[in-house]
């Protein structure tokens, strides 16, 4: 504390340094209350961290950590190499390409959608829309992979029956049960149901472009096109470029939900992504260490792309994340 | 699970704007000369929302349509031969009302603790003069960018005694990082420093500034993180995938996933000519997603009000 400090402190708020002594004295209730929060992440999250070793072993659940034997790095290059690594190499593929495809379809919509829900002219409209919209997102993926079914089933679909009774085709389109139409109703339905529920976060940013600078520009008689590209798209330009970067973090993880909900024996070329990896073969068929290591792997490559991301934004000049 | 590592913290909004949702800072409501573009956006988003709409509508209008006539592929918008037998069968069979009960009980001790616990890390954290902050912010942070991952968890969970019993389904994770960080932004954006200041020299300790002054003042975020806590456990199933064997301790949603998995099979093995599935009725299976889905209809919108101010307001970089 300098001597000068004195006068600061007197006049605006005291931000000198406290010691922790005086701190506790004064806000051991707010000590208190975190005691809550930072016992749950240690039990729950921290305590776990330790049993990641059993990456570099052979994990037997019956000799446990103590008694299951120390291999190195053998997990990680039998998952590359080993006999099995086929399906982790189908998984990894998958879990690439799918992830790609949903960011490429999944991450503009919601932009489009704000920016088409800014320009509706009648407010009552705009509300009950959006009310709709984001309904999917508080849908489970059971009730939608249900309803998937009811709509895209071959025989009974509505959608075939449809198609069908109006004579525009003659047999159903296999929308589940054939893996190139699977691929693309699976994409569809991630954009659907995330849609709504991702325009919020735009609209909030465009709420706060000052309305003044679209006045500007009808004056100066920009067309709707001009004013969108122009005054829209760069005020939510530091939104966009930080939902990407979360996005691109999740490229490897993918929801285990959906992808049961809508699986089935037929598509499964597509549908074995690295989540059904981990729960199918590494859960459920007991190789708990390879099956971690390629949790390790996927949750490491998400974080390394979330910091590159994060780098090449702040190089662009952008604001980035961290 | 990894639910809590999809989103990062700071979504940043650019500067907001004390102003209804309602009216749109574009050109809305500047000029009002009609142009074609406004139609073809009013079409399109009202396609978008009958996409949203339709299939649900479909889906209810199945559940009370007769097994006969949907076999005979003559249900489309309409209800035909009203009945409500599949409702009645599903309530009589018990197991499903089972869940839904056993389902409530867990999202409502899952929420109330939720937001406890929420409270519990956003206050002190909201608090630029709390000594130690930023280091039990880390702290708190870290779980949502990096988890130990599913397998050691499990074998985590298996040594607590929390395998195959109710409280794995509400523990682990009442504590969410992404919520605590909607919640403490919103302490930071509108609960002012002047406010708490000259309460506590007033004498006023800690808690009754949160008890009396700061909650009071947070009814939008409070009304939003309950939606979010209770709609993500009520919808959630991927840990019961992991944790749960007694179908008496199975949620709602999983029964349901459950059905239709034997549907998905059955709908995929006829085509590969394996018969011996047995598919859910589809009458059965349509009313039994109206039955886990009615309480979120019921409670959306009531709160649908609050959560887009919620979440804008909780998005913004505190």
């Amino acid at each position: 504390m300098g001597k000068g400090s004195k006068e600061a402190v007197a006049k605006a708020k005291p931000q000198v340094k406290t010691s922790w002594k005086k701190a506790f004295k004064r806000d051991w209730q707010l000590y208190l209350l975190l005691i809550f929060p930072l016992a749950m992440v240690f039990i729950f999250n921290y305590a776990a961290y330790p049993g990641l070793r059993m990456v570099f072993m052979n994990y037997k659940v019956m000799k446990g950590y103590s008694g299951s034997q120390w291999v190195g790095m053998k997990n990680f290059v039998d998952l590359f190499t080993g006999p099995s690594s086929a399906r982790f190499l189908m998984a990894l593929k998958n879990s690439i390409v799918f992830n790609l495809l949903d960011l490429a379809l999944g991450f503009p919509m919601p932009i489009i959608l704000a920016v088409m829900l800014n320009e509706l002219r009648f407010p009552k409209y705009k509300k009950v829309t959006q009310t709709i919209l984001y309904l999917p997102h508080f849908l489970s993926w059971a009730v939608i992979g249900s309803i998937a079914l009811t709509m895209f089933r071959t025989n009974t679909g509505l959608i075939n029956m449809t198609f069908t009774s109006f004579g525009w085709i003659e047999q159903g389109i296999p929308f589940l049960t054939e893996k190139f139409h699977w691929a693309a109703t699976y994409l569809l339905i991630g954009v659907w149901q995330g849609m709504g529920w991702g325009s919020i976060l735009y609209l909030a940013a465009i709420t706060g472009i000052s309305g003044d600078l679209y006045e500007a520009a009808m004056i100066d008689g920009a067309s709707r096109w001009q004013r969108i590209w122009h005054i829209t798209l760069p005020g939510i330009r530091p939104t966009i470029v930080t939902l990407l970067i979360m996005n691109l973090g999740r490229l490897m993880g993918s929801n285990l939900e959906r992808l049961v909900a809508l699986d089935n024996a037929l598509v499964r070329d597509f549908q074995y992504q690295l989540a059904v990896y981990i729960y199918d073969y590494g859960f459920s068929g007991q190789h708990y260490s390879i099956g971690t290591a390629a949790n390790l792997f996927q949750s490491l490559v998400g974080l390394a792309m979330v910091l590159i991301a994060d780098r090449v934004a702040k190089a662009l000049g952008e604001t980035g994340l961290l | 699970m990894d639910t809590a590592v999809f989103k990062g913290g700071k979504i940043m909004a650019g500067k907001r704007k004390e102003k209804d949702n309602d009216i749109s800072a574009g050109g809305s409501r500047a000029i009002s000369k009609f142009h074609i573009s406004d139609i073809v956006i009013i079409l399109i988003i009202g396609i978008l929302s009958l996409t949203c709409l339709l299939p649900f509508w479909h889906v209810a209008v199945k559940s009370i349509s007769s097994n006969a006539a949907v076999a005979a592929k003559s249900v489309y918008l309409w209800p035909v031969d009203i009945t409500w037998d599949a409702y009645r069968s599903i309530i009589e069979d018990g197991s499903m009302t089972h869940s839904m009960i056993y389902s409530v009980e867990v999202t409502a001790i899952f929420t109330l603790l939720g937001m406890i616990v929420c409270t519990c890390a956003a206050y002190p954290l909201s608090r630029k003069r709390l000594k130690g902050r930023t280091v039990i912010t880390f702290l708190l942070m870290i779980p949502m960018y990096f988890s130990a991952g599913n397998l050691p968890t499990y074998l985590l969970y298996s040594d607590l005694h929390l395998l195959n019993n109710m409280w794995v389904l509400i523990l682990p994770l009442i504590y969410s990082a992404y919520n605590m960080l909607i919640m403490k932004n919103f302490f930071i954006s509108n609960i002012p420093d002047e406010l708490e200041e000259s309460a506590f020299l007033d004498g006023a300790t800690n808690f009754q500034i949160l008890f009396k002054i700061v909650l009071p003042l947070s009814k939008p975020i409070l009304a939003t993180l309950t939606l979010f806590y209770a709609v993500g456990r009520w919808n959630a199933y991927g840990d019961n995938m992991y944790y749960i064997r007694d179908n008496s301790l199975k949620m709602a949603q999983y029964k349901l996933y459950e059905m239709i998995l034997n549907a998905q099979e059955a709908a995929s093995t006829a085509l590969t000519e394996a018969t011996n599935v047995t598919s859910t009725p589809e009458v059965l299976q349509a009313a039994s997603v109206m039955f886990v889905t009615v309480p979120i209809i019921i409670i959306y919108p009531f709160v649908q009000k609050y959560f887009v101010k919620g979440t804008m307001v909780g998005a913004v970089k505190g």
